[in-house]
């Protein structure tokens, strides 16, 4: 009896976690997408930002909502996103890395759309329904951010000598974080196994395909894999998500349960 | 006080009350888009009446981030109170994931005379990485168009401009 209830707790906290995780990627991505507001380059591309950043606010925001009644504790999305700390936060350190100039953040942006795009889309056939309805609107959309940011490196990388360098420093800087993408943990593997999880191990030819066609056109390469740094997934992060959650839990920390 | 529609004065019988509530709901606007209510967008998605009597809005968002959700769930709470329905909840569903597709063809028509160019019917190109599409001008019918951004003022719609008549208009994405 209480065996039972043990195995049944502990599957919806793995599932907790899964979902929790998914959700701090696209939070984390979708903040530092924004602070490009108002800053980009041309105000087609401002706005082009900031509407990847809403979808990509809009699927945490299902996703954190989802987290929260998986784990039956009555914690919203909002408290999910506003009142953790750092060492709380399981995303993928490649989303909290910095801007940087435009180079990096379309590198950026276009290894994770190329992940997220293929992780979504096998994603719809996941056992669990609310994650299989979340991933048929996001892979959807994530179809935009992909085609966007590629035409972004193949303008950039087959671009003018200046434009093409920053492509090759900004590949250069965020092949290490790519590693992290395709890790497979004792979460996931349980999620996998339950038919509710993506084989993100899976994924890697997939990626390197997509990524590679585009970046070919780009007169670009993907640079060799090295060392990979890792950790995002244990709360173990690199020195720019504490500074990225002071910026976005300020309010909440300030007047918690403000609303307005 | 509140009124009571003449469908459901004496004893209504269900249906009648979901016809009545489903009027109400449907006749709510787009705030991005108010040329167009909700139920032309598919965005309402269903009215029922559960156990208890109240009556359950189904409607679901187009984009997972589209700031209108929220302010569309409000106004069908508010349209559903001020037809006479007090006991009411709305719900947001995610599956089936919505489409274009599932714009009317009123619809897609009033879009297209409010001067945003309606989505193009379904295309087998949408997960093609450059894909075409064939967008046509809803200012003078030209198909000659060319996109300026792939994102526009709103989630859903992108910028075109056109070619032949040189006036840019929005793009609702097919999606």
């Amino acid at each position: 009896m209480s065996g039972t209830c043990e195995s049944i707790m502990t599957s919806n906290q793995t599932l907790f976690s899964y979902v929790l995780r998914l959700a701090d990627d696209h939070l984390i991505l979708s903040q530092r997408l924004g602070e490009w507001c108002g800053e980009a380059p041309t105000l087609e591309e401002d706005l082009a930002l900031a509407n990847i950043a809403l979808d990509l606010i809009g699927q945490a925001r299902a996703l954190y909502a989802y987290a929260g009644q998986v784990e039956g504790r009555g914690r919203d999305e909002d408290q999910l996103a506003f009142m953790r700390y750092e060492r709380d936060y399981q995303n993928l350190l490649i989303t909290e890395q910095p801007n940087g100039d435009f180079a990096h953040t379309i590198v950026r942006q276009f290894f994770i759309s190329a992940y997220m795009d293929s992780f979504w889309r096998r994603m719809e056939s996941s056992k669990d329904e609310m994650l299989a309805a979340i991933a048929a609107k996001a892979s959807k959309e994530v179809t935009y951010h992909l085609r966007h940011t590629s035409e972004w490196v193949i303008r950039l990388g087959d671009g003018t000598r200046e434009s093409h360098e920053r492509m090759v420093e900004a590949l250069d800087d965020l092949m290490m974080f790519t590693g992290e993408l395709f890790e497979i943990d004792a979460v996931a593997q349980e999620m996998l196994q339950s038919g509710v999880g993506v084989d993100a191990s899976d994924l890697k030819a997939e990626w390197q395909h997509t990524v590679q066609t585009i970046l070919q056109e780009a007169t670009l390469e993907l640079p060799k894999a090295g060392h990979m740094q890792t950790g995002g997934r244990t709360g173990r992060h690199s020195e720019h998500l504490g500074h990225i959650l002071s910026e976005l839990q300020y309010m909440q920390r300030s007047f918690p349960g403000l609303t307005w | 006080m509140t009124r009571t529609p003449d469908q459901h004065a004496q004893n209504p019988s269900p249906q009648s009350l979901q016809q009545a509530a489903w009027a109400a709901a449907a006749a709510v606007p787009d705030p991005e888009i108010p040329v167009v209510t909700i139920a032309d967008l598919g965005i309402l998605r269903s009215i029922s009446l559960d156990e208890e009597g109240c009556i359950v809005a189904q409607v679901t968002p187009t984009y997972s981030g589209c700031p209108a959700t929220n302010l569309i769930q409000q106004m069908v709470l508010e349209a559903l109170n001020e037809a006479g329905f007090e006991n009411v909840r709305v719900e947001s569903v995610l599956s089936p994931a919505w489409t274009t597709d599932w714009i009317s063809s009123e619809g897609r028509e009033k879009l297209r005379q409010f001067g945003i160019a309606p989505p193009t019917e379904t295309s087998n190109s949408k997960r093609a990485l450059f894909g075409e599409t064939l967008v046509t001008c809803p200012h003078c019918g030209s198909g000659e168009t060319e996109r300026v951004s792939e994102f526009g003022s709103t989630p859903c719609k992108a910028l075109y401009r056109c070619l032949a008549c040189r006036e840019p208009f929005d793009y609702f994405k097919c999606h």
